[in-house]
């Protein structure tokens, strides 16, 4: 009976998850399963994007989801998420100075020549986009080749771990405003308080950090074209290695536990009046986010630009509104929603077609 | 458990937070109380709002039963159960009502009336009846505080001018306890009476929009209606005036889902498979 079929549970599901599964393996003779270090190295901005969208700075965990979700951005970040939410939490980390950052790579859209200089280290941006054949056929040889060949080129003298920031400069001169040390505050949560507008920047900022990149891109692009004007100019972009400190359990002093690699930036935008009668400054926006991803944080930082200026003289723009912005960004919500359309929706749809009926014969019966 | 994971699956600081969130939301009915709301390993949207409640009441000695669109057999319910399974060793599932002591469903509610000691959690997408009128929550939020539902009233008032029918087939609005305005899951028009003065505690989990809602046992729920256009309920009567039956059971008072079987013709089937089978047994001894 094909009613019962449709309903037919259990055995359906396990069926469609072995299927699955047999997706992901059936490469014939030639497979070998994808190494998880290879998909953390080779598959760097994809395993990037996948912590960042997680909320989880988890380099294996989050190349297991990666490997386990066929590269399915959304539903890997979405098994890093789940993860998560299954741990307790025990300790938390004082706010830290980016400043100290070790670095890959920095640049400034802002001057020719910031203190330290522009490093651009690993970047696309000036990548020609054609296809490199010969990648089709790399061996394992060429592949080992390439640092022992750059490293041997490289001379001895040491790359200073981290520069001054270039805010600090504009800071100096008066042209931006001074640092704002009650933000400095206890930061809203986003993992353990639920949104309710207003909210404070930082709840903004948190929400952004684990957004979708491509979410964030969309929208922060409205306010590039024209609904709404941050006109941003990258005062500093820095991917690297920020060290993070915790408190030691027994002596309370603050110790290295590690580092987690990040992208931050910070653009600088019009300015505005002084609220305390100084004088105008530019104003700022700021987006860091795990991993590197120049994009996000770019989007980020031009979203909280547009979101302060919206909490500020009320949104004009979507881009300016924090509910727009903030409810719509995460991609685990947004994704789970849209797939949720898939699952039965027999009643719903039958007490829809009662009252298209109704409404119909209704409307016949007055045209007769 | 071995893999490390927690009894149902939350951390107890979790636990701890629905579960003072279902207090106040118990004591406020139909006041939607903002939670933090733990991401799920299943997709937002499939009932995690529900699974969250569930998972934070559930204890030892439970007996859940999850439905959707009224059988035990559908797949989400399927899927939901056996997490809950997985999660917590030492609980009963079962597919029989009566048996039941905590009931989470998405679409419905059961046929057969629910007792004192059973909770029923619904999942829900939307858990604001304001959203169709005002896309803010900022505002919504105010609307609600004020008891401020002239907009939905007038949005009724218009489908009446333009259709002569209120169109809202499903999501129907709710008025708890004579202040707040619910909206009491897509569940059909014809389980909305069964809000009112319930015998069991009904609550109502929005994982992805992070709200808990409730309506307490015995506590009014009155749809969204004027003087001379009364609620209405899903109409089942054929074309010769007579109700339709379920093909399965017989019974003329169910819920029913409508498809075509496979000769092309259309029949009728009710949609609460727990209480079909019953019926049938009744029938059939």
């Amino acid at each position: 009976m094909g009613y019962v079929a449709i309903k037919g549970g259990g055995r359906a599901i396990d069926g469609a998850a072995d299927m699955l599964e047999l997706l992901r393996t059936c490469q014939g003779e030639s497979g070998q399963p994808l190494d998880i270090e290879t998909i953390e190295k080779q598959l760097y901005f994809l395993h990037s994007r996948i912590m960042s969208e997680g909320g989880l700075y988890h380099p294996k965990l989050a190349a297991l989801a990666i490997k386990q979700s066929l590269g399915d951005t959304l539903e890997a970040g979405f098994a890093l998420r789940a993860y998560r939410s299954t741990k307790p939490r025990l300790l938390e980390t004082p706010v830290h100075d980016t400043t100290h950052m070790r670095l890959i790579r920095r640049i400034s859209a802002s001057f020719k020549d910031i203190p330290g200089g522009q490093m651009l280290g690993p970047t696309t941006d000036y990548a020609l986009r054609l296809l490199r054949m010969e990648l089709l056929n790399e061996s394992q040889e060429q592949f080992q080749n390439v640092a022992k060949t750059l490293f041997a080129g490289l001379p001895e003298q040491a790359v200073p771990d981290s520069f001054p920031k270039v805010l600090d400069s504009l800071r100096a001169e008066g042209l931006l405003p001074k640092v704002n040390q009650a933000a400095r505050e206890q930061p809203f949560d986003i993992t353990r308080e639920p949104l309710i507008f207003p909210v404070p920047r930082s709840a903004a900022l948190a929400t952004m950090a684990r957004g979708e990149t491509g979410s964030l891109l969309a929208i922060a692009y409205t306010n590039m074209r024209g609904y709404g004007d941050v006109h941003p100019t990258v005062a500093e972009l820095r991917v690297g290695y920020l060290p993070v400190l915790l408190p030691h359990p027994i002596t309370g002093e603050l110790t290295e536990v590690g580092e987690v690699l990040m992208t931050e930036c910070e653009v600088v935008a019009m300015y505005q009046d002084d609220d305390n009668k100084g004088l105008p400054t530019f104003t700022l926006g700021y987006g860091a986010c795990f991993g590197h991803n120049e994009v996000k944080a770019i989007s980020m930082a031009i979203l909280d630009r547009a979101l302060q200026k919206g909490m500020k003289d009320g949104p004009e723009n979507p881009s300016e509104d924090p509910e727009f912005v903030l409810l719509h960004v995460d991609g685990i919500d947004s994704m789970g929603f849209a797939s949720h359309y898939k699952m039965p929706h027999y009643v719903t749809f039958q007490s829809d077609m009662d009252r298209l009926r109704t409404t119909q014969q209704k409307q016949e019966a007055s045209h007769e | 458990m071995s893999n490390g994971i927690n009894f149902a699956f939350l951390d107890e600081y979790a636990k701890r937070e629905i579960r003072r969130s279902v207090i106040k939301a118990i004591c406020i009915p139909g006041y939607q109380v903002p939670y933090s709301s733990r991401e799920m390993p299943m997709g937002r949207g499939f009932g995690t709002g529900g699974l969250q409640l569930t998972l934070a009441l559930i204890g030892a000695n439970d007996t859940v039963k999850v439905i959707d669109q009224g059988s035990d057999d559908s797949v989400n319910a399927v899927n939901l159960r056996k997490f809950i399974e997985m999660t917590c060793p030492g609980i009963d599932t079962t597919t029989r009502i009566q048996e039941a002591t905590l009931i989470q469903s998405r679409h419905r509610i059961p046929e057969q009336a629910l007792r004192a000691d059973q909770i029923l959690v619904l999942q829900v997408p939307y858990p604001d009846a304001l959203v169709i009128v005002e896309p803010s929550e900022d505002k919504r939020k105010v609307m609600h505080g004020e008891a401020d539902y002239s907009r939905l009233l007038v949005k009724l008032y218009e489908d009446i001018v333009k259709f002569d029918e209120i169109t809202i087939s499903h999501r129907y609005p709710t008025r708890i306890n004579g202040h707040y305005i619910i909206d009491p899951s897509p569940i059909p028009r014809y389980d909305v009476p069964k809000l009112h003065n319930s015998n069991a505690l009904i609550l109502f989990g929005a994982g992805r929009e992070k709200k808990i809602y409730a309506i307490p046992p015995h506590c009014p729920a009155e749809p969204l209606a004027f003087d001379d256009v009364p609620f209405r309920i899903e109409d089942f009567t054929d074309s010769h005036g007579e109700r339709r039956a379920c093909k399965l059971c017989g019974s003329k008072t169910s819920f029913l889902d409508e498809f075509i079987d496979e000769q092309g013709e259309r029949v009728y089937q009710c949609s609460d498979s727990d209480y079909c089978e019953q019926q049938q047994e009744l029938v059939h001894g």
